[in-house]
């Protein structure tokens, strides 16, 4: 029995958890239904900022994805023996971030219904093809990795299979990455640092997911989330990465602010280009990093409370980054006459603004739905929820 | 079949009028874009082939004789295609003039930008689905029927040339099929051009006496383009970014 079901009280919350997601999950989709009925119009996007709010999200569950898999990897490929009970919530977590953020990137096509011909035409010179081929292996290993962990007649393989995991990710989130790194023609993204920065962050934004995901469901099933030595070690670990992303976040701008024709830009993000900057340095770099870092390493905070809180404000931070970072990006208009100042009826030479709407936001609130649905009906199905002292049931918190 | 359909396979069939008008046309799009690829070899077209490789079309614009505030290119394509001409930045704009100021001379100049009908398309490339399509003889097309909407061509693009439909569209042209969700942009007005015809922009520029738009072949050496590209100094935008475009200006500098 799941240990989601073990008392009345955790069935009866499993239940009114399943039905709040639902909802949510139900608003989303009507708000993707009004957005198909009308076009794009109804949202805030337009000609020059293409890809907003949606992607926004999207993109966030989508790197978190391949980082929450980290667990795992550092179980199976890395041999650390502490992480093996917790590998299979943090393959559950990846599918269910995975595909949630999938939800939202194909609810926000012109043309959702044609996804028959983006699984039958393939460019394969497009990166987003090849991310599409990524993302549906990365639901084929996890499978398996999952198979491998929760059967015994198949433990064997786990080795293998985490190792083909591990690869795989990196693969894919260096190719999230390229969908930006790419577009040569956009100041915003034109850059060598975007794959190993969206790596990081991965890491980051994956274990604060998975440890948001730990916590939630361990809390369900009535059972303490962490031993004090685990909860020390993953809290260093966020740590560490939160402090790599913010390193490989500062070398980004740093590398553009090198390059002259960069200098505008960056001042445009950094400085002066309203909302940007008040949510890079407030949203990411305070919220999402600062206090998160204070939180998992004061020695008078740090706590599980407090790194799950920290859990949260990284996640916010991501928003944050990832809004600067797609949004701020676009506003930015395309420099197609160097040396001349333009301006015409499309938006040539002058900054956008862009105000997400409604639904949009609503769509990408969907993606959290589904993900939170698919980890809670996962580790209600599935035996996942193992304690990381690998108690035997009868020695479960007694209540 | 819905009538844009229909429309659009009447105009696929009159534009090349070969067996395969008859067959699906997400394949026949493709026979269509790919025939003639691997022959280089350069001779006159019939109406009757489909795109020749041999061709390349391509437009010179003399920025010295486009008039500023003039719009006459604009309003034509507008026309030609079906478009609503308003300018909401959600409104579809396949050609727009856009004014200039030269930062350190203070010099104005006005030019039309549309899509530069690149060798080298970003937005080709990136597609994932091969909507964005290259025909043999250069003109960079969306197949409608194979476009999830998804705008990354958009967003590759250097050149800003391409519309997202956002709204549904009215006033269609049975020439030109249009569709909610799809990605557009200039098509050198190829069911004109697959007639004999000339890009829309191009005739009303000369109408209006300014003849600041040549359209032609740039691989014939007999055509005027491609004399005057030889004789005076032309630029691509964005050279840079070695898109190697169809669309040269004259005027600025490269
Ligand atoms: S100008 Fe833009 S839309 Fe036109 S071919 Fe080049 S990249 Fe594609
Ligand atoms: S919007 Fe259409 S044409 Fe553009 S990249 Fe996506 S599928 Fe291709």
């Amino acid at each position: 029995m799941s240990a989601l079901a073990s008392s009345s009280s955790a069935r009866r919350a499993f239940w009114m958890l399943l039905a709040a997601g639902s909802l949510v999950l139900a608003v989303a989709l009507g708000a993707a239904h009004y957005m198909e009925e009308h076009g794009h119009a109804v949202t805030g996007m337009n000609n020059q900022v293409v890809w907003g709010l949606p992607h926004v999200f999207a993109i966030f569950l989508i790197v978190a994805a391949s980082g929450a898999l980290n667990v795992a990897s550092v179980g199976s490929v890395f041999g650390e023996t502490a992480y093996k009970p917790l590998a299979p919530l943090s393959v559950l977590t990846t599918v269910a971030l995975l595909a949630g953020g999938l939800m939202v990137l194909v609810l926000d096509l012109g043309r959702p219904e044609r996804l028959v011909v983006a699984a039958t035409h393939y460019n394969f010179r497009s990166i987003f093809a090849w991310n599409m081929i990524l993302y549906n292996g990365l639901f084929a290993i996890c499978a398996l990795y999952l198979w491998s962990l929760l059967e015994r007649r198949m433990g064997a393989l786990t080795g293998t299979v985490g190792l083909a995991a591990f690869a795989w990710r990196i693969i894919l989130t260096t190719g999230t990455g390229s969908i930006f790194g790419f577009l040569v023609s956009r100041q915003a993204y034109a850059s060598g640092v975007i794959a190993p920065l969206f790596i990081a962050l991965s890491l980051a934004w994956g274990l604060a997911a998975f440890y948001l995901a730990q916590c939630g469901l361990a809390r369900l099933a009535g059972q303490e989330a962490w031993d004090e030595a685990l909860h020390a070690r993953v809290r260093r670990l966020l740590g560490i990465f939160v402090i790599a992303a913010l390193y490989f976040v500062v070398v980004h701008h740093m590398t553009n602010l090198y390059w002259a024709k960069q200098a505008a830009f960056e001042r445009f993000i950094l400085v002066s280009g309203t909302p940007y900057p008040a949510l890079l340095w407030g949203g990411y770099v305070v919220l999402g990093t600062a206090v998160p870092l204070l939180l998992l390493f004061h020695p008078r905070l740090s706590g599980p409370r407090a790194t799950a809180a920290a859990s949260v404000l990284v996640s916010l931070g991501a928003l944050a980054f990832l809004y600067v970072f797609i949004i701020g990006g676009q506003a930015w208009p395309l420099e197609i006459f160097p040396g001349y100042e333009a301006s015409s009826s499309f938006h040539d030479g002058r900054v956008d603004g862009y105000s997400p709407s409604l639904p949009e936001f609503l769509l990408g609130l969907g993606g959290l739905a589904a993900s939170f649905l698919i980890g809670l009906a996962g580790a209600r199905a599935l035996p996942i929820l193992a304690p990381p002292k690998v108690a035997m049931p009868a020695a479960a918190p007694a209540k | 079949m819905n009538p844009v359909d229909k429309r659009r396979r009447e105009f696929l069939g009159s534009a090349a009028g070969f067996a395969g008008a008859m067959i699906a046309p997400g394949v026949f799009l493709y026979d269509y874009a790919n025939a003639g690829v691997s022959d280089g070899a350069s001779r006159p077209r019939s109406p009757a082939e489909p795109a020749s490789a041999s061709v390349r079309w391509g437009m010179l614009i003399d920025t010295t004789k486009c008039a500023s505030g003039c719009r006459e290119c604009v309003d034509a394509c507008n026309r030609e295609n079906g478009l609503p001409g308003t300018t909401r930045s959600t409104d579809s704009q396949w050609i727009r003039k856009v004014d200039l100021k030269d930062l350190r001379t203070g010099k104005a100049l006005s030019v039309p930008v549309m899509c530069q009908h690149c060798a080298e398309p970003p937005c080709v490339d990136v597609c994932p689905t091969g909507a964005s399509f290259k025909r043999a003889d250069g003109i960079v097309l969306v197949d409608r029927h194979t476009c999830i909407g998804c705008r990354y061509c958009m967003m590759a693009c250097p050149y800003k040339a391409r519309s997202f439909v956002h709204e549904p569209t009215t006033g269609q042209k049975p020439d030109v099929p249009r569709g909610k969700g799809c990605v557009e942009s200039c098509t050198l007005c190829v069911h004109k051009v697959d007639r004999g015809g000339t890009p829309s922009c191009v005739e009303a520029c000369s109408a209006a006496g300014h003849g600041a738009i040549v359209f032609g072949d740039l691989n014939d050496p007999q055509s005027e383009i491609a004399k005057r590209i030889r004789e005076v100094a032309t630029a691509q935008l964005r050279a840079d970014l070695r898109t190697d475009n169809g669309v040269r200006y004259q005027g600025i500098p490269g």
